[in-house]
């Protein structure tokens, strides 16, 4: 492809260095260094996407990461099809591959483009309006379609296989915007010596010295100044330079999320470079030198391919050597689009006309074009574009109406002034104010250690913006700690300013010919297709806030965040009501500041690095015996052990019969554990549990459980008492982090008095249950230093000794109703000491078995598990266990909000055992319980499942359930209503096997 | 992400090394069996909630692991100065126009 419009001699790219890419399945030629919209043009390719709405057929509005309309989905493979890529942004590859968005079945003829035809049912609010009635029809109907017509782009389908980086910083300075102000504040700071950060989001530094040919700055054009201060910057150890990153969100006390695209520009990133890195950098200070982006004007059909931003033409032409035209037209209400006109101009571009909204400017600028032979028409509006895939001519007319001439152009440059970036001050939290004379928002109150310069800060001209950044940049460094520039390490003299350009204000809101009473089509957002006339209708239909009217048109609410929309958006919504801007109001920038991939955010955090995983001792054992795994937590606990043929269910069923047969081995690691230690442990306990301990002795063990202070169970275990000053406290495997924090929260704040130290020791001891009529068969053998009869160890006592040579804590405890131990060891011992218990098991015919066994043979036995059979609105007497409340006390956490008067009340849900009046159904955890199953619905519910398995040796299914006045209910039938038919099940107690808890002694 | 400045460190750390502990200077009562329905209600359910100025507890969970107490700005989130736990109600803020 003949890349047509590359003028040679223009622009800042080398002609040799070619690079071929698709956009729509067609090949072209371009340069490297151009973007994907650089290449493009230079092509002359203006149409690239169809709007969102109306499907209207859309160019380039913009040359930055302002624009909205040039969408394109950049595909690499079938993993990495990344939508929404702004082709003003997107660097040009050699292979890039490119397709436009949001059409069908071409972008040339798009069906959609109906949408433009019936454009008057989707006026402002239609989202409000049109598909709210019938209300089935938002499923059925309107949704799938309007999701099948306007996407913006497709996802890929397969996960993302790049990785993405992540760097915390610290600065003292960082300036946020690498253009000719936030150089020159940087340099200042730099000379300091202070740690400067310096970031732009373009690949070259420099903002609007892209295009501003008459800047010299140091007696050089302003472009290369820039690069050579960059190069500066970057030589020196305290400055950082980030180029190709954007500051997408300022937070609190100064930290700013930065992203840096590291390799989207690249042919082929190799998997050694990250896609993206997210900085998050704390400064001591700030400088914004974000600069302004150019308006747009307001007129009829303002969004036809070919009709651009003046300082993207100039950006094209003087940066990458393309003409957007052979004919333009300008259309303007200030000076900067002259000079747009003119570069062409001198480029060999013929300017058809200027068409200038004021009645007699004056300056340089307008003599040198007129200089030029340009024709240039005074107090004129351009009322309409002509053409339809491509600007083909504008419509001019008086402003103030009158005849109307057609001008055959085949692009037309506009500028209706310059709006400051002031987005990342505003999420700063900083207040704008506005300035009646320039008609614009600038910084106003600031909230934090920032300041803002140049263009972002109203500051017009070239010369006042380097001198206010370079003064910025040194009080930054000083505020910051630095040195006076002046100073040690001041060698540096302030930029000097040799030429600039001539700068006017310009306008606000709809041109002559859009105005009021007008229905033409004259785009103020044009991403979401948001016209002057819709903006005036919201404000008819009662909009008076600016927050309401942007919600109701979702003017500037697309993903450009209405960057050339909202103050034209604003202007004429103003008008309308007839208030001065201010009074309307702003409506606030949030961040991100222009779109940010999940992936920088996310970073490395995910699969297997998403969150930490735990693994107990006997976790390789396990894996190597075929245990199945279960998460609880971050714990990796194995679920069951089935044997060849065995499933869930048959596995699940085998453990639980051997264990009462013969015995069991179980790793407990995972409870909580903490050592309550010290003189006052004893006190500590008593205020932190329900249940007396001063008089527990040493050597015994007791099962507590702990309350929050409004009086509900927070959490439960056994505690054994190792000495009369050292409880080894179990808590719930999930509870372990929150228990410990309570604890201390009590220890630090309400009984600092008491002198004991809390110690997590949960990671330090491995913990195997042995339980089961043999298993005191299996331990002994193994045990030295401990009597292991029942009358020296009987059961709820612990002793300290050693195990195959090694410590233990051996608790005589259960949690299956059997005879049962928990062996500690420390975990290094953990794997060998299981080893060596599972040999002697095997002699006895033990079987490993995991939670879902645990699970089952506790609920036999009516234990509780709490956070499964508690909800956080359950007292000890709800879950029966009103006998570990000590009567006698008159201080614990929890005391009194146990006696609250609706924690007494009659009626409470009490914990009861259910069983269903057919054994084989299995009853469904959480599923509600009714007393009368033909009551008209919605029933009323007496509670609910709260843990329910098929016991093999009880040969039945068996439930536990929370159901009010459920003490009182014993043996009554109440009936769970399923959408398969309502079960019928009976009143029991909680206890299904051994009732007289003879087995755990036995 | 804020920095909160942890009184028994002494310095300001990232805020994901702490965790709020709701409302500070709530004492529990030294008699809180006895305590009246009503009491109890004030005591442990009823919180200030105020837009501006609030006295919070703090724990710097991943660091010293101490409870402390500061005073944020509700509307601002800035922290206006921490201070350690069982010291009194600072009399004056720093800096505090409210
Ligand atoms: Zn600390």
């Amino acid at each position: 492809m003949n890349a047509s419009f590359r003028i040679s001699g223009a622009g800042r790219l080398s002609q040799a260095k070619t690079a071929s890419f698709s956009f729509d399945g067609k090949s072209y030629l371009g340069i490297e260094g151009d973007t994907l919209a650089s290449a493009l043009l230079a092509n002359g390719v203006h149409l690239v996407g169809r709007s969102f709405k109306y499907h209207r057929p859309r160019g380039f509005l913009s040359a930055g990461a302002e624009e909205p309309n040039a969408l394109v989905q950049i595909v690499r493979d079938d993993a990495r099809k990344t939508p929404n890529v702004r082709a003003t942004v997107q660097e040009l590859y050699d292979g890039l591959t490119a397709n436009s968005q949001n059409r069908w079945p071409s972008l040339a003829f798009d069906v959609g483009a109906v949408n433009d035809i019936a454009s008057p049912m989707f006026s402002a609010g239609f989202y409000y309006k049109t598909f709210m009635w019938p209300k089935s029809a938002w499923l059925n109907f309107y949704e799938p379609k309007i999701r099948a017509t306007a996407g913006l782009g497709v996802s890929p389908d397969r996960p993302d296989p790049d990785h993405y980086a992540a760097r915390y910083a610290h600065c003292d300075v960082l300036v946020l915007g690498g253009g000719a102000a936030g150089i020159a504040a940087a340099l200042a700071a730099a000379e300091t010596g202070v740690r400067v950060i310096l970031a732009d989001e373009q690949a070259e530094f420099g903002g609007s010295l892209r295009f501003e040919s008459g800047a010299r700055i140091d007696g050089e054009d302003g472009f290369a100044w820039a690069q050579a201060a960059i190069a500066k910057l970057k030589a020196m150890d305290n400055v950082r330079v980030l180029s190709r990153t954007t500051a997408f969100g300022y937070y609190a006390q100064n930290f700013v999320g930065l992203v840096e695209r590291v390799s989207d520009h690249l042919k082929s990133p190799g998997r050694e470079l990250a896609r993206e890195r997210l900085w998050q950098v704390r400064a001591k200070r700030v400088v914004l030198a974000t600069g302004a982006i150019e308006r747009h004007m307001v007129f009829a059909n303002n969004d036809r391919p070919g009709v651009m931003l003046a300082s993207a033409a100039r950006t094209y032409l003087n940066h990458y050597g393309v003409a957007v035209g052979r004919n333009v037209g300008v259309y303007t209400a200030n000076d900067s689009a002259y000079a747009a006109a003119i570069d062409l101009r001198k480029a060999g571009v013929n300017v058809a006309a200027i068409v200038d909204l004021r009645d007699n400017p004056s300056g340089a600028v307008i003599d040198e074009a007129r200089s030029l032979g340009i024709e240039i028409n005074f107090g004129r509006a351009v009322v309409s574009a002509g053409g339809k895939l491509r600007v083909s001519s504008m419509t001019v007319q008086p402003k103030n109406g009158g005849g109307e001439r057609r001008i055959a152009v085949d692009a037309i440059l506009m500028s209706a002034g310059w709006t400051p970036s002031v987005h990342l001050f505003s999420q700063s939290r900083g207040k704008v104010a506005f300035n009646e004379e320039a008609r614009r928002f600038v910084p106003g109150t600031y909230a934090q250690d920032c300041v803002s310069v140049g263009a972002c800060n109203g500051t017009d001209g070239l010369e006042a913006t380097v001198d206010e950044a370079y003064a910025a940049g040194a009080q930054a460094a000083r505020d910051a700690g630095g040195k006076d520039s002046s100073g040690k390490m001041g060698k540096g003299a302030k930029p000097k300013v040799d030429a600039s350009e001539s700068w006017s204000r310009g306008m606000l809101g709809a041109a002559p010919g859009a105005g009021p009473g007008t229905t033409v089509k004259a785009f103020v957002d044009f991403q979401n297709d948001v016209t002057a006339k819709d903006i005036r209708q919201a404000v008819h239909e009662g909009m008076h806030s600016i927050e309401h009217v942007k919600r109701f048109t979702t003017n500037g609410m697309a993903t450009d965040q209405g960057k050339t929309s909202n103050m034209h958006g604003l202007a004429i919504a103003a008008e309308t009501l007839g208030k001065p801007i201010p009074q309307v109001g702003l409506t606030t920038f949030r961040a991100p500041y222009t779109p940010v991939t999940f992936g920088s955010i996310v970073g490395h955090a995910r699969g297997a690095l998403f969150d930490p995983t735990r693994r107990t001792a006997t976790h390789g054992w396990a894996a190597a015996q075929g245990a199945v795994f279960e998460d609880v937590g971050q714990w990796k606990r194995a679920w069951y052990f089935p044997k060849a043929g065995e499933d869930m269910h048959a596995a699940v069923n085998r453990e639980c019969v051997t264990v009462r047969k013969a015995a069991g081995l179980f790793d407990a690691s995972t409870l909580g554990k903490i050592e309550v230690v010290g003189p006052d442990a004893a006190k500590f306990m008593e205020l932190l549990y329900t249940n007396p301990w001063e008089k527990l002795e040493p050597g015994r063990c007791r099962y507590g459980i702990m309350l929050r202070e409004d009086g509900f169970i927070y959490d439960d275990g056994v505690v054994g008492r190792l000495a009369p000053d050292r409880f080894h406290v179990t808590t719930t495997t999930g509870g372990a982090p929150r228990v410990m924090h309570h604890m201390e929260d009590y220890l630090q704040t309400e009984f600092p008095h008491l002198n004991v130290w809390l110690t997590s020791i949960t990671e330090q001891w491995a913990v195997i249950a042995v339980q089961g009529p043999s298993a005191r068969k299996i331990i002994e053998p193994l045990v030295e230093g401990i009597d292991m009869s029942d009358e020296a160890l009987p059961h709820m006592s612990v002793r300290e000794g050693k195990i195959c040579g090694v410590p233990t804590r051996l608790f005589r405890m259960s949690f299956t109703g059997e005879r049962g131990f928990e062996v500690n060891v420390p975990a290094d011992y953990g794997e060998a000491v299981w080893e060596a218990l599972w040999t002697e098991g095997q002699k006895h015919g033990a079987t490993a078995y995991g939670t879902e066994t645990m699970h089952v043979l506790r609920a036999e036995k009516g234990y509780i598990i709490v956070g499964q059979d508690t909800d956080g609105t359950v007292t000890p007497n709800d879950a029966g266990l009103d006998w570990a409340v000590g009567k006698k006390k008159t201080d614990f956490v929890g005391i009194r909000g146990m006696m609250r008067a609706d924690l007494v009340a009659n009626g409470r849900k009490q914990l009861v055992g259910l069983k269903t009046k057919d054994p084989k159904v299995v009853l469904e955890e959480g599923a509600q319980i009714v007393e009368d199953p033909k009551q008209a619905i919605p029933m009323k519910m007496i509670g609910h499942v709260t843990s329910s398995y098929w016991s093999e040796n009880c040969g039945r299914s068996i439930a536990l359930a929370l159901v009010a006045g459920g003490r009182d209910r014993m043996g009554q039938t109440l009936y769970v209503p399923m959408p398969n038919g309502t079960i019928e099940v009976e009143v029991t107690g909680m206890v299904f096997v051994d009732e007289k808890g003879e087995r755990l002694n036995g | 992400m804020l920095l909160i400045r942890c009184p028994y460190c002494e310095e300001e750390r990232p805020e994901l090394e702490f965790r709020n502990a709701g409302e500070a200077h709530i004492a529990r009562p030294t008699n809180i069996a006895a305590e009246s329905e009503d009491d109890f209600e004030k005591f442990f359910f009823i919180r200030s909630n105020p837009k501006g100025v609030i006295y919070e507890r703090w724990r710097h969970i991943h660091g010293c692991a101490r409870f402390f107490n500061a005073v944020r700005d509700t509307v601002t989130d800035k922290f206006v100065m921490t201070y350690k736990a069982g010291e009194p109600r600072p009399a004056k803020l720093p800096g505090a126009s409210k």
